[in-house]
């Protein structure tokens, strides 16, 4: 799908896509009414109100890269599924992104712009005018492009954005010498997106300074700020009534605007336009994902609602949005002691000398339920911070925290008592530095009791006393260097786990020193279940990622599951689940108490479910058809609590309004008791039992609440184009979840030598077992 | 949609004292006044009354001093040998003072010769106090002997024989008649009832005591003597609350500010220690160029009076608060615009809408805000903002770094601007802490004035100086770096436990300092 449009009359909406269909939707009901075949791949679909029987589409028939804007008849037929052949040629040579096409003075003429021209389509008169500026090789016109076009709704008016942050503004254009066009300049960068309000008084326009711009009366002079709106704008629309504007951002949020330039609401999901440099953590508090947000914010992002929750901001200092600039980059953050702690670094490196480096360490304060920054630590180390672990150990009453570095140290930061007389307060500093042998330190991680601290220079393993500051012992494999490093947990925390460069994961075990097994397998990510001994390890081949789940007590994985994605898995995430499931099988046991999500290279978040995705489907859709279907008076809160009783199926937004409703009104008892004159009233001790049990929520609306919440949304959906790759990637992981599944079962039964050289073939040499 | 950020300035950590509100409190006083005795000064003593004149006692001498005057306005001479501990009365109409041959002598302030002289004590008095009812008068002499005295009869009421050696000090309770506490060489602290004519506390110092305190509310006790000042919790019958050893030398006298808050000692190592009384932390101190014998404060702390060995009285005053005068004041609006709308009562279907909050910006980030970025930088290169606050201007530095426009920001400058510039980056380039920032905007100045260079001879004198600053910095490093190397190779030679090298920086991260000159 790439395109929709609403037509204004009947709430129907038309949408196109690239298998050459127009279908017509009921988007009230969610119900599919026609479907119009093409037959040609559709990048843009436009609907007048003049013109109900027909739509325009933008195709492109020869090159790539010609598209032409047709109308297609829609034909009038009973039928579900029609074709409509129909067309008729409009304009060539234009844009394929609907943001170039126009429609203006109540669909008299349409505009279209491309690169340097402006072709505008008069339906009357069925003549083209087309507009050309000042070619590219002039050095001071080199950034004329078009970039996009919106038409006055009640004037020939029409205003073009440009790639130098001009907006010219065209009158007179059905005549080919007598055109006019005035300037409007205020953006530095290309203009995205232009609209005009629905009187036509007002011009609105967006680009990347996320500055939203209202030129009154289209004068230079008159204009209007939005700014720091976050993000690049992409999209601007008007409400039709004229009340309300509306902004797209790029980094996956949608701004609703009053008329008099106040946001108004705010819809966001998870930020999508940012590198991830963090990593995917879990707040121990509010259970959220936890990330790189919007520039210099780390958003928590709720994974139950699919909703952001909150941004914190790190950096604390002006964004500039603007090409080129380097930008403050929040590199690395952990939390620490059940969530009381937040550390942060950032950084800026501008040239190979100046690097900038700043790390922030942040308390819980339960008050304003928000974390209050506390120490700031400028240059903590003299190279970029490779890892940050808090030791999480229940015995440490002092906090402590370790950084490693490229500069060859390690340190180990403790919070000390910086309180005087006059206040009470704690602060961070410095306890221990280490280094070995100047090699860089790569990663750092804390054994699980916090008793000892794995640090990975370069090649090498050295496990400290977090006692003292020892140095116990060193590992070596000399396998390139370590990229991940994590001890074991539970029944194995004598095993520590090591990831190197040149594909080899190796497990020690603490107690003999020595080497247990390792395995050839190029690990991307590892990360350590917290609720269980296992630990997930995605693999990176030539054809897709892997993941392999194993305990480090046996070199034998517990699942594999192969091609999770077709790109880059970066990061990845065991998130505890609030109620532990039971599954029984074996392929899902690791799943029971976690749940393990990952994000891939093009930010699609993903995760694991042993459900169809029908089955997830359902709910939703059932409820978002009850929902739309009834008005929500007092009647149907009377009314839907009867058939909620019989279907003993309840969501849970309905469910807490109707716990709350006896509880006021609609208990006979409490009516009687209020109603009733105090002096005909029997005793109060007479009266007391059956207040209180008629207070007692009656046994249906319990077996209600019992039913465990359906986790539907299993899936965090960050880009519209990534949807395509989930359904992939979901229809794999079902198929290949079951045949692994019971293929892992089967060879349990077979004898070792067998089982051995089975998996051998299948997974690439796993057991390799040195 | 959120506000403009202002830009962080960056804070370095201010060597030496912390600055708290107690330092700030105790060092605004204004340059002490120095008035020369004729002997040590051992006691000096406020009267609680308006003026607040004060007595010092120096030698055979009583010198009453007004509060700013520097010559005494009443002297008593009347002793035979040294005078000792003169103390007013809470009405501030008498005093009372010893002396060496051990007689006690109450003097009117108005007059000159003593109206009493109470004889008894063989030996030296050197502590005497009126009790709370103001007919007393308590002494304690070298006879081992405390003697309670009565005004109107001038005579002895009681006589106390508890302690073994000198009794050196004593105080009244300021609520009981009754009681009064005495403290001796014999290490002991007593406090007598003059109701049972006997101790009824006795507590062990372990030095001998030189001073004697007792809190206003008469529940602690403090007593100093040796090194230590003692805080003793009379109501627990004498327990030991808290010892403080914050001295070299034996403290000799103690003083509670007015407010109760800060307990001050003065010892003979020649300082001052103020007491959080909540905390007993010490708080702050002063330096004094002799041993201090007594110390005194007036009413409300606005004079602080110190006695030393050397017959010097330092005397400090307060600073009187900066007066908020006499800028016109600007014409308010009038009141009924204040009130205008304010007791409009909301009906159903309004909206509230408040007026937004302004937030405070600095004028530096009231034109970056608005990209005025030369604007920005020519506010933070006046002298007033680089010589006070030169964070504040690297800070802008930084930022307009960040935000790419530094090079427009520093370029068309005249000779004039130019050098403002130069003349900051001289003075802050080789400080370490400013450095990465300070290089950077330096490099970039050269590109910009490169092919200007020679014009103007004011700019070419800064430039080699810069070049000179430059060179001398680049030995300096070269030298720490020489020194660096000798260090390691020094630790390699020792013989080690372990074969890691651990060991803290030393090392400023200026090493990489670029020839900015070419």
């Amino acid at each position: 799908m790439c395109c929709t449009s609403i037509s204004k009359m009947n709430p129907k909406l038309y949408s196109c896509s690239f298998d050459g269909t127009v279908k017509l939707w009921d988007y009230v009901d969610g119900i599919l009414i026609k479907t119009f075949v093409v037959g040609l791949k559709l990048h843009a679909l436009f609907t007048l109100p003049s013109a109900e029987d027909s739509v325009f589409v933008i195709i492109n028939k020869e090159k790539p890269d010609v598209f032409q804007l047709v109308s297609v008849k829609l034909p009038k037929s009973s039928s579900q599924e029609i074709e409509a052949k129909e067309l008729s040629f409009v304009l060539d040579y234009i844009n394929q992104s609907p943001k170039c096409i126009a429609f203006g003075n109540e669909g008299e003429y349409v505009a279209a712009v491309r690169d340097f021209y402006l072709s505008v389509y008069f339906f009357k008169k069925k003549t083209t005018s087309r507009f050309t500026l000042s070619s590219s090789r002039n050095k001071k016109h080199a950034k004329n492009n078009f970039t996009c076009v919106a038409c006055h709704p009640k004037e020939d008016c029409i205003a073009t954005g440009h790639k130098d942050g001009k907006i010219r503004l065209w009158r007179n254009f059905d005549d080919d010498k007598k055109y006019t066009y005035t300037c409007l300049h205020w953006h530095h960068d290309m203009v995205m997106d232009l609209a005009f309000s629905v009187t036509g008084t007002s011009l609105l326009s967006g680009g990347r300074e996320s500055v939203l711009v209202e030129w009154r009366d289209a004068t230079e002079k008159n204009k209007e700020f939005l700014p720091r709106l976050g993000a690049t704008i992409e999209h601007i629309s008007v409400s039709p009534a004229g009340d309300l504007f509306c902004t797209s951002h790029s980094d996956n949020k949608i701004i609703v605007i009053h008329r008099n330039l106040e946001a108004s609401a705010v819809i966001q999901g998870l930020v999508k336009d940012s590198n991830i440099f963090t990593g995917l953590m879990v707040d121990p508090r509010t259970k959220a994902l936890v990330l790189n947000g919007k520039p210099g914010h780390l958003q928590f992002y709720s994974l139950q609602h699919d909703k952001q929750l909150y941004n914190l901001d790190i950096i604390q200092q002006e964004y500039i949005n603007d090409y080129g600039l380097i930008q403050i980059e929040l590199t690395k953050a952990a939390f620490g002691c059940y969530g009381n702690w937040l550390a942060t670094v950032e950084q800026r490196q501008e040239k190979e000398t100046e690097l900038e480096l700043q790390m922030k360490l942040w308390m819980y304060n339960k008050k304003t339920q928000g974390f209050v920054l506390n120490t700031k630590v400028n240059m903590p180390h003299e190279d970029h911070i490779t890892a940050l672990c808090f030791c999480n150990a229940e015995k440490f009453e002092n906090p402590t925290l370790v950084t490693s570095s490229k500069d060859g140290h390690f340190k180990v930061w403790i919070l000390t008592d910086d309180s005087d007389i006059y206040k009470k307060a704690v602060g961070w500093t410095c306890d221990f530095v280490g280094s070995y042998h100047k090699y860089q330190a790569t990663n750092c991680c804390f054994s699980e009791d916090g008793s000892l601290l794995a640090v990975s220079f370069e090649e090498i393993v050295t496990i400290w006393d977090s006692e003292t500051w020892e140095l116990k012992c060193t590992f070596c494999q000399r396998a390139g260097k370590i990229r991940h490093l994590c001890f074991g947990r539970l029944t194995c925390s004598k095993y520590l786990l090591g990831a190197t460069e040149n594909g080899i994961l190796c497990c020690w075990n603490l107690l003999s020193c020595a080497l247990e097994w390792s395995a050839k397998l190029n690990v991307r990510v590892m990360e350590p279940d917290p609720n269980s001994e296992n630990i997930a390890a995605i693999s990176r081949s030539s054809v897709g990622s892997d993941l392999f789940v194993f305990k480090p007590s046996e070199p034998r994985p517990l699942y594999i599951q192969k091609n999770i994605s077709r790109e880059e898995v970066q990061w990845g995430v065991f998130v505890p689940r609030d109620v532990p499931e039971s599954f029984t099988s074996e392929a899902y046991q690791w799943l029971n108490r976690s749940q393990f999500y990952f994000l891939t290279k093009s930010q699609s978040l993903l995760t694991f479910s042993t459900k169809s995705p029908e089955e997830k489907l359902t709910p939703t859709s059932k409820q978002l058809l009850a929902e739309e279907s009834l008005p929500t008076t007092p009647f149907y809160f009377i009314l839907g609590k009867h058939r909620e009783q019989q279907d003993e199926k309840i969501n849970e937004a309905f469910e807490s309004e109707l716990v709350q409703l006896p509880l006021t009104e609609n208990i006979p008892a409490i009516s009687e008791l209020l109603h009733t004159p105090a002096h005909v009233l029997p005793s109060a001790s007479f009266l007391c039992s059956k207040f209180v049990s008629s207070l007692l929520l009656s046994k249906e609306t319990k077996s209600g609440e019992e039913i465990p919440e359906d986790v539907d949304m299993e899936e965090g959906k960050e880009s519209d184009d990534s949807d395509e790759e989930n359904d992939f990637t979901e229809k794999i992981q079902d198929t290949n979840n079951t045949d692994l599944g019971e293929d892992l079962l089967h060879q349990l039964s077979k004898s070792e030598e067998k089982e051995l050289r089975k998996f051998r073939k299948v997974d690439y040499s796993w057991i390799t077992v040195l | 949609m959120a506000g403009y950020k202002p830009v962080a300035i960056q804070t370095y950590p201010v060597l030496g004292e912390k600055i708290t509100q107690d330092t700030l409190y105790w060092n605004n006083y204004k340059t002490p006044v120095q008035i020369k005795e004729f002997g040590a000064v051992s006691k000096v003593d406020f009267s609680p009354q308006p003026p607040y004149n004060y007595a010092v006692t120096a030698s055979s001498r009583i010198h009453i001093y007004g509060r700013y005057s520097q010559e005494p306005i009443k002297t008593f001479s009347r002793f035979k040998d040294t005078a000792y501990c003169a103390t007013f009365r809470q009405d501030g109409r008498l005093l009372v003072a010893g002396s060496e041959d051990g007689g006690v002598q109450l003097f009117d302030i108005t007059g000159r010769a003593p109206l009493r002289h109470f004889e008894g004590h063989t030996k030296a008095v050197h502590t005497v106090d009126f009790t709370a009812d103001k007919y007393h008068v308590v002494s304690g002499a070298d006879d081992y002997t405390v003697k309670l005295w009565d005004i109107p009869n001038s005579k002895e009421i009681l006589t106390f024989k508890e302690h073994s050696d000198y009794v050196r000090c004593g105080c009244a309770s300021k609520l009981n008649p009754d009681l009064f506490v005495t403290g001796s060489y014999d290490h002991t602290l007593k406090m007598f009832d003059a109701r049972t004519n006997k101790s009824v506390i006795s507590v062990e110092h372990g030095q001998p005591v030189e001073s004697v305190l007792l809190f206003p509310s008469g529940g602690l006790l403090v007593s100093a003597g040796g090194r230590y000042v003692k805080i003793w919790d009379v109501l627990k019958g004498g327990q030991l609350l808290v010892s403080l050893k914050n001295h070299h030398k034996t403290v000799t006298c103690l003083y509670l500010s007015s407010s109760g808050q800060r307990l001050l000692s003065g010892s003979l190592d020649r300082k001052v220690k103020i007491y959080s009384t909540t905390s007993y932390k010490v708080v702050h101190s002063f330096d004094y160029a002799a041993s201090i014998l007594s110390l005194a404060l007036a009413h409300e702390d606005e004079t602080i009076v110190v006695g030393m060995t050397n017959g010097i009285l330092s005397v400090k005053h307060r600073k009187s608060e900066a007066k908020k005068d006499s800028l016109p004041r600007r014409r308010r609006p009038a009141y009924r615009t204040f009130i205008k709308g304010k007791n409009y009562m909301k009906q159903r279907d309004d909206i509230l809408i408040n007026r937004p909050s302004k937030k405070h910006l600095e004028l530096y980030d009231r034109d970056l805000k608005n990209f005025r970025v030369s604007k920005a930088l020519d506010r933070v290169l006046e002298p007033s903002c680089t010589i006070k606050t030169p964070e504040i201007t690297v800070s802008i530095i930084k930022e307009l770094n960040r935000r790419g426009v530094l090079a427009n920001a520093l370029a068309g400058r005249d000779e004039k601007e130019i050098s403002r510039v130069l003349n900051f980056l001289i003075r802050n380039l080789s400080q370490p802490r400013f450095a990465p920032v300070l290089i950077n905007a330096a490099e970039i100045i050269i590109d910009i004035y490169l092919p200007v260079i020679g014009q103007s001879p004011v700019v070419d004198k800064k430039f080699l100086l810069l070049q000179g600053l430059v060179e001398k910095e680049i030995d300096y490093q070269r030298e720490l770096l020489e020194t660096l190397g000798m260090m390691d190779m020094l630790f390699a030679t020792m013989t080690r436990k372990e074969s890691t090298s651990v060991w803290q920086h030393a090392s400023d991260g200026f090493l990489e300092n670029k020839k900015v000159e070419s």
